[in-house]
């Protein structure tokens, strides 16, 4: 169409690059980190990047490269466990509204319409009081507010292959309303939801930083698991007008694992639901 | 053409109905937090010092903390009919009615700078963009909004308060006195809604140019500003106007980060210290302001809806 070709797709390639990084830092966090997480060193406070610290170290001395990888596992873990949250809870509730139509699926679609005016971030933090400020709290949190999204990509694909030609002979031809579901209408489906998929992760990220920044993230300051990257930042930020550097590789971090997932989600649409533009 | 008769029969009728659909949101919220705060764990007078039973009991009896939850239920949902949002856990010499009035005019102002920006900027780069469709700065102003959606805001504004404020000392932080304090948080709040609006502005031009109707304009033989103007734009402007109220939830929940960042003495920022404090009147309090002011959003794009698109008014 009109659309401008994606500039190049090297930038593409460097946003798939750049996420397989986050997610080997993710995985492998304690063979790869230059020092032990929680390791702290009285001498080496508040320093800048140097050979010995790639980004520096923080207010007690701790290394900030092996603070960021370790981090890394938090996001990851949250935007991956609330996209997948989101897409069994989103995906089966849209097509159960979407298969069953007439009063069923307006009521259920109401529902959602209610949840999606609400800003997101004041429902995570009305449930994060309700679960508690911890990762599996966190989870059940942003899974409970991004389901909506799946919901209606879902509902709105059963409508239109619902009534394609194929799902009728298929009716005709006497095959269960299982079957129909799951062999006709899911398959069709799939691409739309799956971009959708790419691009809940990076807006849980978005939101599981954001809320650690403020202060009211996961608050678990000594996790074998690592500190939030919104954490990180935080102490960065009331750093600032000294250490500009305790901010600049967390929120670097954040802001390029955000902007590789979005250009990822954008690189899919155009594969795999170029109608949706 | 695009009359006001906004008054006619039909016109009102909707009015009324949206108004009834928001008023249900607005309990159907205020019922659900209520229930939430309740059986959330941990109190409002849990401290580091234990306090005697009889202080406890005293306290709950002050708040009416004794009473079944029902007859608490009645109790806050009559204060509210009355605009009395309770006693604040926290703040014991006011209200959080006294709070939420005197810091939700600085939210405003926040909010509605931010959203004026992003009109400002937002529309007349769309509109380049499209009109000067793949060329150099179209792209370059794509790439910037790209970067923009994904550039989260606590980040935006950090490096805003590093350049501006530290490096170059041009501006001061911390302070909310002049109009030289709220550039920064303007920015820093607008950036998202501005990249968003423009980049969604560009694409349904696009979409709208190759139109038929458009086609008709011009071999009318209109000016080619007239063609954009009066009938491309403002047929966009209805993909524009949907996302205006999720844009509005968006400045909302991004004024928290943003009040926290410059330290801003809005209602966000109570918010937040009243989370971190379980101060639950308070939270409930600003809670049901929040979704009113959505609901309130919600309903004039409705309105201009059927301003824009007289198809809706007929309905």
């Amino acid at each position: 169409m009109d659309s401008p070709r994606k500039p190049f797709d090297l930038v593409i390639a460097l946003s798939a690059l750049f996420v397989g990084l986050v997610f080997v830092a993710a995985s492998l966090a304690p063979w790869i980190a230059p020092y032990a997480l929680g390791g702290m060193e009285e001498k080496q406070m508040l320093q800048t990047p140097s050979v010995s610290h790639w980004l520096g170290t923080d207010g007690l001395g701790r290394d900030l490269l092996t603070r960021v990888l370790y981090g890394a596992r938090v996001s990851l873990a949250v935007g991956l466990g609330t996209a997948l949250i989101s897409l069994l809870l989103g995906t089966s509730y849209g097509l159960v509204a979407g298969f069953k139509g007439g009063n069923w699926d307006h009521l259920m679609m109401r529902i959602v319409d209610i949840f999606y005016g609400l800003p997101d971030m004041l429902i995570f933090i009305l449930l994060s009081l309700l679960f508690g400020r911890n990762i599996g709290g966190l989870l059940v949190a942003l899974g409970l507010v991004s389901w909506v999204r799946f919901a209606r990509i879902a509902r709105g694909q059963v409508l239109q292959t619902k009534e394609l030609l194929f799902v009728e002979s298929a009716r005709a031809l006497g095959a269960s309303r299982g079957r129909i579901l799951l062999r006709h209408i899911m398959p069709n489906i799939v691409g739309p939801v799956i971009v959708t998929l790419t691009f809940s992760i990076p807006s849980a990220i978005l939101a599981e930083s954001t809320l650690s920044f403020i202060g009211i993230g996961i608050n678990d300051p000594y996790s074998s698991w690592g500190t939030s990257w919104g954490t990180l930042a935080q102490d960065g930020y009331r750093a600032m007008r000294s250490y500009p550097h305790m901010i600049a590789s967390p929120a670097a971090a954040i802001f390029l694992t955000i902007l590789s997932f979005n250009t990822l989600g954008n690189g899919l649409r155009d594969v795999l639901d170029p109608k949706q533009k | 053409m695009v009359s006001l008769n906004l008054l006619s029969g039909t016109m009102l009728r909707l009015l009324l109905k949206r108004c009834l659909h928001g008023l249900l949101v607005l309990w159907v919220v205020a019922t659900l937090t209520f229930l939430l705060l309740r059986i959330a764990p941990g109190g409002p007078f849990d401290s580091e010092r234990k306090l005697p039973p009889e202080v406890i009991a005293n306290l709950e009896a002050k708040y009416h903390l004794d009473e079944p939850v029902w007859q608490q239920y009645l109790r806050y949902m009559g204060g509210v009919v009355q605009g009395d949002l309770g006693p604040s856990y926290k703040y014991l010499d006011r209200g959080v009615t006294d709070i939420i009035a005197e810091t939700l005019p600085t939210s405003i102002v926040l909010g509605g700078l931010a959203m004026l920006f992003a009109v400002l900027v937002a529309f007349p780069t769309g509109l380049f963009a499209a009109y000067f469709r793949n060329s150099f700065i179209d792209r370059c102003c794509m790439a910037i909004a790209a970067l923009g959606i994904s550039l989260p805001n606590f980040v935006l504004g950090a490096l805003l308060i590093w350049a501006v404020a530290l490096q170059l000392g041009w501006l001061q932080i911390g302070r909310w006195d002049d109009w030289s304090s709220v550039i920064l948080p303007m920015i820093t709040l607008g950036a998202a809604p501005t990249a968003f609006l423009a980049s969604l502005l560009r694409s349904t031009l696009i979409e709208t140019m190759s139109e038929d109707f458009v086609r008709t304009a011009r071999a009318k033989g209109l000016k080619e500003s007239m063609v954009i103007i009066k009938h491309a734009l403002l047929h966009s402007l209805i993909p524009v106007l949907t996302v205006i109220g999720p844009l509005a939830a968006a400045l909302l929940t991004g004024s928290f980060v943003v009040e926290y960042v410059f330290a801003i003495p809005g209602m966000g920022r109570f918010f937040i210290t009243a989370v971190t404090d379980r101060d639950y009147p308070l939270i409930m309090g600003v809670t049901l302001v929040y979704t009113a002011l959505l609901v309130c959003a919600n309903l004039i794009v409705d309105l201009l809806y059927s301003l824009v698109d007289p198809r809706i008014r007929v309905e």
